[in-house]
């Protein structure tokens, strides 16, 4: 019951992107395709679960067994940057069917804030699901699933939008912001569901 | 480049966010008032600066295969000192931006100067690029913090204008407002650009 009540909250009621302004950059970058978008999405979930579940150990092992905590922001994103070129390398050899599906998102994911600002959240004061490594996951991986839904509905809008006339000066990003606000206020009406 | 021109180019034609569209983040996340918006820019801008300045100490230092690691390294370091310094002298301003001030590490901006500029410029040049930069980055988070305190709180650095029980525009400081206003304001932001 409480992995389902994890996921909706994640997914639907607080979406990372349109609730909590994470990852925004890739948000506008990679959905201009709905294709772009689907490999986007894939790759944050699987470097999202997997960054989560290393910086979430590093920390409990590591930093706080050594009272390093004030390390926390060094430590996350060097791990979280040397992740994504391993995972690069080894779908390269074991997956080259994935690898180049996912190969060009890769990289990008490094500067994605979603993922350090997960990592981050999970292991903050107060947070409510980061009492063991299980939850901590999970709730990963609904904010990454989050992710994907938000970006894929987006995408699907904007390949619409760019067929209609926007006035002058909105054409491109401005309409794509206004567009993903309107969706944000839909995604609202999720509030008080869980 | 003049020195001077290093400067003014970040303010209002290479704006990050304006024009350049880069940190889009921390700017609709932390813009629900002018104030927010302006902390976290003059945050932003200090680490913009220092990066910049030991970044472009160390250039010849850098090996070139690894430079981009080596960025990480010394942003991450002083985001750590802002984020100690304001938990201790700023207590609350550091609580509403919360996730924020450690997410300048992954800002693009600041990464993207230290590649952009710093790592081929010399010191003095790099600093006035990085405050540059980041004070564009302040100047245009606090316009889109006040545009959304005005509407959707009815005050402007916390001074209420509006009766108490006015009605104001809610939506403005939730997240749909965020993205609202910044699409309009880059709207005439294009807008005037062509005008010119």
């Amino acid at each position: 019951m409480k992995i389902i009540i994890i996921l909706i909250s994640t997914i639907f009621v607080n979406n990372v992107i349109l609730a909590q302004f994470l990852g925004i950059c890739p948000f506008l970058g990679t959905s201009k395709k709905t294709s772009t978008a689907v490999g986007m999405g894939a790759a944050v979930i699987f470097v999202l679960v997997l960054a989560t579940l290393v910086t979430y150990l590093l920390n409990k092992y590591v930093l706080v067994a050594h009272g390093l905590e004030f390390l926390q922001t060094i430590a996350f994103i060097l791990v979280i940057a040397a992740l994504v070129q391993m995972v690069e390398i080894i779908l390269k050899k074991i997956s080259p069917s994935l690898y180049t599906a996912l190969g060009v998102f890769l990289p990008l994911i490094t500067t994605n804030c979603c993922v350090l600002g997960v990592s981050l959240k999970v292991v903050g004061e107060g947070f409510i699901y980061g009492n063991n490594v299980g939850e901590a996951v999970i709730y990963a991986a609904g904010i990454a699933i989050g992710f994907a839904v938000a970006l894929i509905i987006f995408s699907g809008i904007r390949e619409h939008i760019d067929l209609m006339e926007a006035p002058e000066g909105t054409k491109g990003t401005p309409i794509a912001l206004i567009t993903a606000g309107i969706l944000a206020m839909a995604f609202m009406g999720f509030g008080g569901l869980v | 480049m003049s020195n001077w021109k290093t400067f003014t180019k970040g303010l209002i034609k290479e704006n990050p966010i304006l024009v350049l569209l880069l940190g889009c983040c921390p700017t609709l996340a932390t813009t629900t008032s002018a104030i927010n918006g302006m902390s976290m820019g003059l945050a932003t801008t200090f680490v913009l600066i220092m990066s910049n300045l030991v970044i472009s100490l160390l250039k010849n230092f850098i090996p070139d295969k690894v430079r981009i690691p080596c960025f990480i390294v010394v942003i991450a370091s002083f985001v750590t000192v802002v984020q100690l310094v304001m938990q201790a002298y700023v207590p609350d301003i550091y609580e509403t931006l919360g996730l924020f001030i450690p997410l300048i590490v992954v800002n693009c901006i600041v990464l993207g100067r230290a590649e952009a500029f710093a790592s081929k410029n010399p010191v003095w040049p790099s600093i006035l690029d990085g405050a540059g930069m980041g004070l564009g980055f302040t100047f245009a988070l606090t316009i889109l913090g006040s545009i959304r305190e005005v509407l959707g709180s009815g005050s402007v650095f916390n001074w209420r204008f509006l009766p108490e029980d006015a009605q104001t525009i809610l939506i403005f400081v939730l997240a749909p407002g965020a993205f609202i206003a910044l699409g309009y304001l880059i709207a005439i932001v294009n807008r005037l650009k062509k005008t010119k």
